[in-house]
């Protein structure tokens, strides 16, 4: 069934087999669009799920140092030792392009070039387990940064990838069937328009000559009654 | 040029503040989510949060997740791994495949 009305004429025809070209063609590359975004966002998030299972571990171990730090040391002085921060990020982003999906790039930089000089503060009232912590958590900091921009990228991508999907289906199961029903519709009725036009030609070219008959045989009777 | 920046309560974040990212302790859920919307705005590239404040934040957070940037990032605090930072790539590939296959329903 046609879901709704449309003309049976060569014209609509002609734009009918136009849009079901598009379709089929629009369909065939979102399809691969979706395969592609697919198969990098399965890699995608196989990193993902490493890359979080190392930073969790790693945050957890740090907590345990910042927690050791702090029973060895006066919350004051901990306050005091961490007020002050030496080191600082700067973080640039860029975009990159995976199949029209816009994921981010982060690049960091740190204010001093010596990535060993983390430590804010003194090391005469601090104790040992704090340094080890700050050590763990800035040893940590590139994951967290990959973490960042691959977890990103991955809710990015899921999104394009349902959109994708939804559209693929859509193409497939309502816009190119209905399309095809159509024309067969329009196909149909234009055949059955010129059969009957057909059989009306005929049957006027048999009335006609039949006219033309009896013209004949009624001017022979008149003929015939004439010469009478 | 982006910032980065932590939420979560004071414990789980206090350590990174050495690192040059911006600590904001908070636990309080309506300041947290003034806050986020402020820092979302206000040229953040990153914020980490503890899995414990996103727990209370998840619309706020869910806005964010097909925008650009910042890219919101749980972690886990210090009382411990929920498993919501996991829970979230999951989702995402549940969205993506329709049905879960990298976690095998675990």
């Amino acid at each position: 069934m046609s879901a709704k009305h449309v003309n049976p004429t060569r014209m609509e025809l002609t734009r009918l087999k136009k849009k079901l070209t598009t379709a089929r063609r629009g369909h065939k590359l979102l399809k691969d669009k979706r395969d592609e975004l697919m198969r990098q966002f399965l890699e995608m998030v196989r990193e993902n799920k490493a890359l979080r299972e190392k930073v969790e571990a790693g945050i957890r171990s740090a907590n345990q140092n910042f927690v050791l730090a702090r029973a060895g040391m006066s919350e004051e002085a901990l306050n005091v030792a961490l007020m002050a921060p030496k080191q600082e990020v700067y973080l640039e982003a860029e975009t990159k392009n995976v199949m029209s999906v816009e994921i981010p790039v982060f690049h960091c930089s740190t204010r001093t070039s010596d990535p060993s000089d983390i430590y804010p503060y003194g090391y005469a009232f601090t104790s040992s387990d704090l340094d080890d912590a700050v050590k763990s958590l800035s040893d940590l900091l590139p994951q967290m940064l990959k973490l960042a921009e691959c977890e990103k990228s991955c809710q990015l991508m899921a999104a394009e990838i349902e959109r994708t999907r939804r559209r693929v289906n859509a193409l497939e199961h309502v816009v190119i069937p209905q399309t095809e029903q159509n024309i067969r519709y329009i196909t149909m009725k234009l055949d059955e328009n010129e059969r009957s036009s057909q059989t009306r030609l005929m049957k006027v070219k048999d009335k006609m000559l039949q006219e033309a008959h009896q013209y004949t045989t009624y001017g022979d009777v008149k003929l015939a009654e004439a010469e009478i | 040029m982006y910032k980065i920046a932590v939420m979560g309560d004071r414990d789980s974040i206090y350590g990174f503040a050495s690192l040059g990212l911006i600590p904001f302790s908070l636990t309080d859920p309506s300041a947290a989510s003034r806050k986020l919307r402020e820092l979302a705005e206000s040229g953040y590239g990153i914020i980490y949060i503890t899995e414990a404040l996103a727990a209370q934040l998840e619309e706020e957070i869910d806005r964010y997740q097909e925008a650009g940037l910042p890219a919101i990032i749980l972690i886990p605090g210090v009382t411990g791994n929920t498993g919501r930072g996991m829970r979230a790539v999951k989702k995402s590939v549940e969205q993506a495949v329709g049905s879960d296959i990298i976690f095998n329903g675990g």
